[in-house]
C-alpha cells in the first residue's frame, strides 16, 4: 500500500505538528462509556516521523485514546484522518497502524519467528520476502538467536523486543506503544528508553507512546501531549513544556516546582513578604518556580534577584543533587535543588531571578 | 462498512445456532413433562385429555417410594464416603509428594471418565470373590468409589484458588498446621465442599450403570424405573421423571444462588481488607 | 508439605480405599479373563487363553466393537459440531448473560441419564410424539421406522446426553484465551475469520480434545441407550458384556472383553493427554 499524498488543508486546524507534514489528524474525538466521560474533544496532529508521547495519570484517558487510534474502540464523536483518508471508519485490520501492547500479547502457540511473521503471512506476502523482512526485524531488536523459541521461554525484556519487531516488520505508517516499558525493572527500562528512541530515529516511523512516567516522556519524546481527565493540558516539546508550563497542573506534573500564589499590582507581584516586577495583568496570579532556579545567596547578592531567608526543614539526597525543604517567612515553604554534598544546617539565604518565576494558569476544575 | 455487516451476520448465525442447540437439549424434557399430563399415554400428537391422574398413581405407588428411600440412603452414605476420602485425596495431590503419586492420581480420576460398566463389573468380581452379598451396601461402596473423583476434583480446584499466603500468615502468627487447617484452609474450601456434596448426591440419586451390577434385593429409584421400562411404558414414568427433573432444577438453582452469595461476600471481604 | 503425621493421616485413607476398590478389582478382572466357565455354570480357576482366542477368532465381537466405535465416533463428531459454536457464542458474544447461559448448559447434566434416554424413547417410537406429529401435519403418511430401535436412535440420544460434556471444557479453554491476543491479531491485519483459525482455534484445542475424549469414551462403553433404543441393529460391545454377566453366564469371557475395553479407554486417555499437552501453552 503506497503512502498517500499530503491532504488538502481544508480540514479544521488541530494542534499543529510544528512544521512537519501531518500524518494523523485527531479531530474533536470524544468518548464516553455510558455516563462516564473519558475523553472530551481531543484535537491533535501527529507529524510524520515524530516521537509523540501521550502523558497522563491513570484515568486520564490516554489508553482509551490510543485504542481509538488503533481501532479497538469507537469514538463517541469526532474524526480521525490519516494521510488524507478517514481512518475511524476502518476496522483495526485495515489500518496502517500497529500496536505494541502493554503486556506484549505474544501468541503463545507460535515461535518468536512466527509471531513476528504473523502480519506478513496474514497479508499473504511471498515467503521469501517474509523470511527476509522477519530476519531484518529480529536483527534490529537483537533477537535473532531466539527465533525458534516460544514466548514461554523468553524473558519480559525479550518479549518486549519481539512485540516491537512484530509490529514494525509490517512497516506501519504509525506505531502505537501502550506503556510498553512499565513491566520492566528500572535499569532495563532506562536502557530500553534509549534503544527505543534510537530505533525510532532509524526507522523514521511516527511513534505514539503512552506513559504515566513524566521522566520517561521527557527523555524520549519530540513532543509531549499531557492529558488530564480526558482533556489536553498542553502539547509541546519537552524543553518547552518544562520551562514554560501553561498551567499549574503541568508545572506540578512534570518535574518538581514551587507554586507561588501572589497578587499583581501595577507591574509588581507581592508574594508574602517578597515582591518582584512582573508583566502579568493586575489581580491574583500563579507562578511556577523550579527548585533548581533557587540558588544559595553568595556573599554579595546578585542584582535584581529576590532575596529569601529561611530555615532548613529537611534534606533529601538524590545522588547528583539534593532537594531541600526550607521554611521561610510567614510559613511559606520552598523546595530548593542544589548540587549534592551541601552540608548546611539551620538558617540559610536563598535568591532567585524574577524571570524564572513563570506565570501559569490555574488549571480548571475537573472531575 | 462491510466489516461491521459480516460481524452482524456472524453473530446472528451464532445466536441462531446457540438457540437451536438449547432447543435440542431442552425440548425432549419439555415433551416429557407435557406428556406426564396426557391422559392417552406417552405417544400421540397432539396431547389431549390433560389430567393429573398419573401423578395420583405415582403418589400411591409404594414400590417407587421404597426405592426413593433406598436411593436417598445410598446417596447420603455415598456423599459421606466420597467426601471423607476425596478431601484428603485432594490435599495429598495438591501438597504431598510420595511414591506412586502419579498412579494414585490417575486411579482416583479414572472413574470420572471410565464407562460405568467397567467400574461396576470390576467391583462385582471383587464382591464375588470375597463372597460378599449384593445389597444396598455394595451399591454404596460402588457409588462411593466412583464418585471420589468428583469430590477430589472439586476440592482440588478450590485448593488451587486458595491464597497460600493466608496459610503462611496463619503460621507466622503462631498457629500450627492443624489449627491452620481448621481455621483457614477448611473455611475457604466450604464452597467447594458444598458443591461437591450436591453434585455427588445428585449423581448418586440417578446413577444406574454401576448400580446395575451391584444391586441386591432392594432397588434404587433409577433401577426401579428401569425395571418398569422393560415391562412397558406408562406416563407414570413421565410423572416421576418430571419430579426428578424439578428436583435437579431446584438443586442447581440453589447451588447457583449459594455460589453467587458466597462470592459476593468474598469480594466484600477483600474490599474491607 | 507439612509434618509427617499430617501427611500420613491425609494420604493413607484414600490410598488404601483406592487400592482395595479400584486397583484390586482391575487386577481381579485381569485374572478372571484367564479363567473359564464349566458346563455346570461354575467358574473354574484354571488359567488359559481360551477367552482371548474366542475374541480374536469369532467375528461377532469384532463387529460389535467396530460398530460401537463407529457410533462413538459419530456421537463425538456431532457433539463437537453442536457444542463448539455454542461454547464460542457463550465466551465471545454472551456478554452479561454469560453466567446464566452457562447454567442453562449445565442443567441438563444434572438431569438423570435415564430420564433423558426415556424421553427420546417416547419421542422416537412409531406411536411416539415425533411420528404422530409428522403425520398430523401431513409431512409423512406412516411412521418412520428408523427413528427408534436403530443405531440412529442411539447416536441421537447419546449426542443429546454428551453435548454438554463437550461444551464445558471447550468453553473453559476459550475463556482462558487472553483477549489482547485477539486485538493483537486484528492489529496485525488479520480479519476475524483469520484470527479464529490462526489464534482462537489452536488455543482451544486442549478443550476440544478433552470434550471429544469424554464423548467418545463414554459412548463407547454405554449399554443403557442401546438396550432402550438400539434394537437388534444397535447392539454395542457393552451389551455383549452385560449378557455374558447375565443370561449368557460367562464371566471370564465378559471379563476379557471388559479388560480389552479398559485397555482401549486407558490408551485413548493417554493419547488425548499427550495431545492436550502438545497444544497447551502458558
Amino acid at each position: 500500500m503506497a503512502l498517500l499524498d499530503n491532504p488538502v488543508a481544508t480540514e479544521p486546524a488541530g494542534v499543529r505538528s510544528g512544521g512537519k507534514s501531518a500524518l494523523l489528524k485527531i479531530q474533536e474525538i470524544a468518548k464516553s462509556f455510558g455516563r462516564n466521560v473519558v475523553l472530551r474533544d481531543i484535537s491533535l496532529e501527529i507529524a510524520e516521523g515524530e516521537f509523540l508521547t501521550i502523558l497522563g495519570e491513570s484515568g486520564s484517558g490516554k489508553t482509551t485514546l490510543l485504542r481509538i487510534i488503533a481501532g479497538f474502540e469507537k469514538a463517541t464523536s469526532g474524526e480521525l484522518w490519516m494521510a488524507g483518508e478517514r481512518l475511524d471508519h476502518r476496522p483495526p485490520y485495515r489500518r496502517r497502524v500497529n500496536t505494541v501492547f502493554q503486556h506484549y500479547a505474544l501468541f503463545p502457540h507460535l515461535t518468536v519467528e512466527q509471531n513476528v511473521a504473523y502480519g506478513l503471512r496474514v497479508a499473504r506476502r511471498p515467503e521469501a520476502e517474509v523470511k527476509q523482512r522477519v530476519s531484518e526485524a529480529l536483527d534490529k531488536v537483537k533477537m535473532t538467536a531466539h527465533a525458534p523459541k516460544k514466548p514461554s521461554q523468553i524473558s519480559g525484556g525479550q518479549a518486549q523486543r519481539v512485540a516491537l519487531a512484530r509490529a514494525l516488520v509490517n512497516r506501519p505508517q504509525l506505531l502505537l506503544l501502550d506503556e510498553p516499558l512499565s513491566a520492566l525493572d528500572a535499569n532495563l527500562r532506562r536502557q530500553m528508553q534509549v534503544e527505543l528512541k534510537s530505533l525510532q530515529r532509524e526507522v523514521g516511523i511516527a511513534f505514539v507512546f503512552v506513559t504515566h512516567d513524566q521522566e520517561e516522556a521527557m527523555v524520549m519524546s519530540d513532543r509531549i501531549a499531557l492529558l488530564r481527565s480526558g482533556e489536553l493540558e498542553q502539547v509541546a516539546s519537552p524543553r518547552e513544556i518544562y520551562s514554560h508550563p501553561e498551567t499549574a497542573y503541568v508545572a506540578q506534573f512534570i518535574g518538581h516546582t514551587n507554586l507561588l500564589k501572589g497578587e499583581v499590582h501595577s507591574g509588581v507581584v507581592r508574594y508574602g513578604a517578597f515582591s518582584w516586577p512582573s508583566s502579568s495583568p493586575d489581580g491574583p496570579a500563579l507562578f511556577s518556580l523550579r527548585p533548581e532556579h533557587i540558588r544559595l545567596s553568595g556573599s554579595s547578592p546578585s542584582v535584581g534577584a529576590v532575596q529569601v531567608r529561611g530555615r532548613i526543614l529537611h534534606q533529601a539526597f538524590h545522588g547528583a543533587t539534593e532537594l531541600i525543604r526550607v521554611e521561610c517567612d510567614a510559613g511559606l515553604i520552598l523546595v530548593v535543588r542544589t548540587a549534592g554534598g551541601l552540608n548546611a544546617q539551620g538558617e540559610i539565604s536563598l535568591e532567585f531571578s524574577p524571570a524564572d518565576a513563570v506565570p501559569v494558569r490555574q488549571s480548571s476544575e475537573r472531575n | 462498512m462491510s466489516a461491521g455487516a459480516t460481524n452482524k451476520a456472524r453473530s446472528s448465525w451464532l445466536l441462531f445456532h446457540a438457540a437451536a442447540v438449547f432447543a435440542f437439549l431442552y425440548l425432549p424434557i419439555a415433551v416429557l413433562i407435557l406428556y406426564s399430563f396426557n391422559g392417552q399415554g406417552v405417544g400421540g400428537f397432539p396431547p389431549h385429555n390433560l389430567t393429573l391422574d398419573w401423578y395420583r398413581t405415582l403418589f400411591d405407588d409404594g414400590a417407587i417410594w421404597d426405592s426413593v428411600l433406598n436411593s436417598v440412603q445410598v446417596a447420603l452414605a455415598a456423599m459421606a464416603v466420597s467426601l471423607a476420602l476425596g478431601m484428603p485425596a485432594a490435599l495429598a495431590l495438591d501438597r504431598a509428594q510420595f511414591p506412586g503419586k502419579a498412579l494414585f492420581r490417575r486411579l482416583v480420576l479414572l472413574p470420572l471418565i471410565l464407562p460405568g460398566i467397567i467400574t461396576g463389573l470390576s467391583l462385582l468380581m471383587l464382591f464375588k470373590l470375597t463372597n460378599t452379598k449384593l445389597s444396598l451396601l455394595t451399591i454404596i461402596l460402588g457409588h462411593g468409589t466412583a464418585l471420589i473423583s468428583v469430590a477430589t476434583t472439586e476440592v482440588f480446584a478450590g485448593l488451587q484458588k486458595l491464597d497460600r499466603t493466608q496459610e503462611e500468615a496463619s503460621l507466622d502468627l503462631g498457629a500450627n498446621y492443624w489449627q491452620t487447617f481448621w481455621r483457614i484452609t477448611l473455611p475457604n474450601l466450604k464452597l467447594s465442599i458444598i458443591g461437591a456434596a450436591l453434585l455427588i448426591f445428585t449423581l448418586s440419586m440417578d446413577e444406574i450403570a454401576v448400580s446395575f451390577f451391584l444391586i441386591g434385593r432392594d432397588n434404587t429409584l433409577p433401577l426401579e424405573i428401569w425395571g418398569r421400562l422393560r415391562r412397558g411404558i406408562t406416563p407414570e414414568i413421565n410423572a416421576v421423571s418430571t419430579i426428578i427433573f424439578l428436583f435437579s432444577l431446584l438443586t442447581i438453582v440453589f447451588w447457583y444462588r449459594l455460589r453467587l452469595r458466597t462470592e459476593a461476600n468474598a469480594d466484600l471481604g477483600s474490599e474491607l481488607l | 508439605m507439612f509434618s509427617r503425621a499430617y501427611r500420613t493421616v491425609v494420604t493413607a485413607p484414600p490410598l488404601v480405599w483406592v487400592t482395595v476398590f479400584l486397583l484390586v478389582p482391575y487386577v481381579l478382572m485381569f485374572c478372571y479373563s484367564f479363567w473359564s466357565v464349566s458346563l455346570s455354570q461354575t467358574i473354574v480357576h484354571s488359567w488359559n487363553l481360551d477367552n482371548y482366542k474366542e475374541l480374536i477368532e469369532k467375528p461377532v465381537y469384532w463387529q460389535a466393537l467396530l460398530r460401537s466405535m463407529w457410533i462413538a465416533a459419530r456421537v463425538m463428531l456431532f457433539s463437537l459440531l453442536l457444542g463448539y459454536p455454542l461454547a464460542y457464542f457463550l465466551s465471545f458474544y454472551a456478554g452479561k448473560r454469560k453466567d446464566l447461559l452457562y447454567q442453562l448448559v449445565i442443567i441438563p447434566l444434572w438431569v438423570s441419564y435415564l430420564v433423558r434416554a426415556y424421553a427420546w424413547k417416547t419421542i422416537l417410537g412409531s406411536d411416539g410424539v415425533l411420528n404422530t406429529l409428522l403425520q398430523y401435519v401431513h409431512l409423512t403418511s406412516h411412521p418412520l421406522d428408523f427413528l427408534l430401535y436403530s443405531p440412529f436412535a442411539v447416536v441421537l440420544t447419546l449426542t443429546h446426553i454428551y453435548t454438554p460434556f463437550t461444551i464445558l471444557p471447550i468453553y473453559a479453554a476459550l475463556e482462558h484465551i487472553p483477549r489482547n491476543l485477539i486485538e493483537a491479531s486484528h492489529d496485525l491485519g488479520a480479519t476475524p475469520v483469520q484470527t479464529f483459525w490462526k489464534v482462537i482455534f489452536p488455543l482451544s484445542i486442549p478443550g476440544v480434545v478433552a470434550g471429544a475424549t469424554f464423548a467418545f469414551v463414554l459412548s463407547l462403553g454405554d449399554f443403557l441407550a442401546p438396550l432402550l433404543l438400539g434394537g437388534p441393529s444397535g447392539i454395542m460391545i457393552s451389551n455383549i458384556v452385560v449378557s455374558l454377566f447375565g443370561a449368557a453366564y460367562n464371566w471370564p469371557l465378559g471379563a476379557a472383553i471388559s479388560l480389552g475395553m479398559l485397555l482401549v479407554v486407558v490408551s485413548l486417555l493417554f493419547l488425548s493427554e499427550r495431545l492436550e499437552k502438545k497444544w497447551s501453552f502458558s
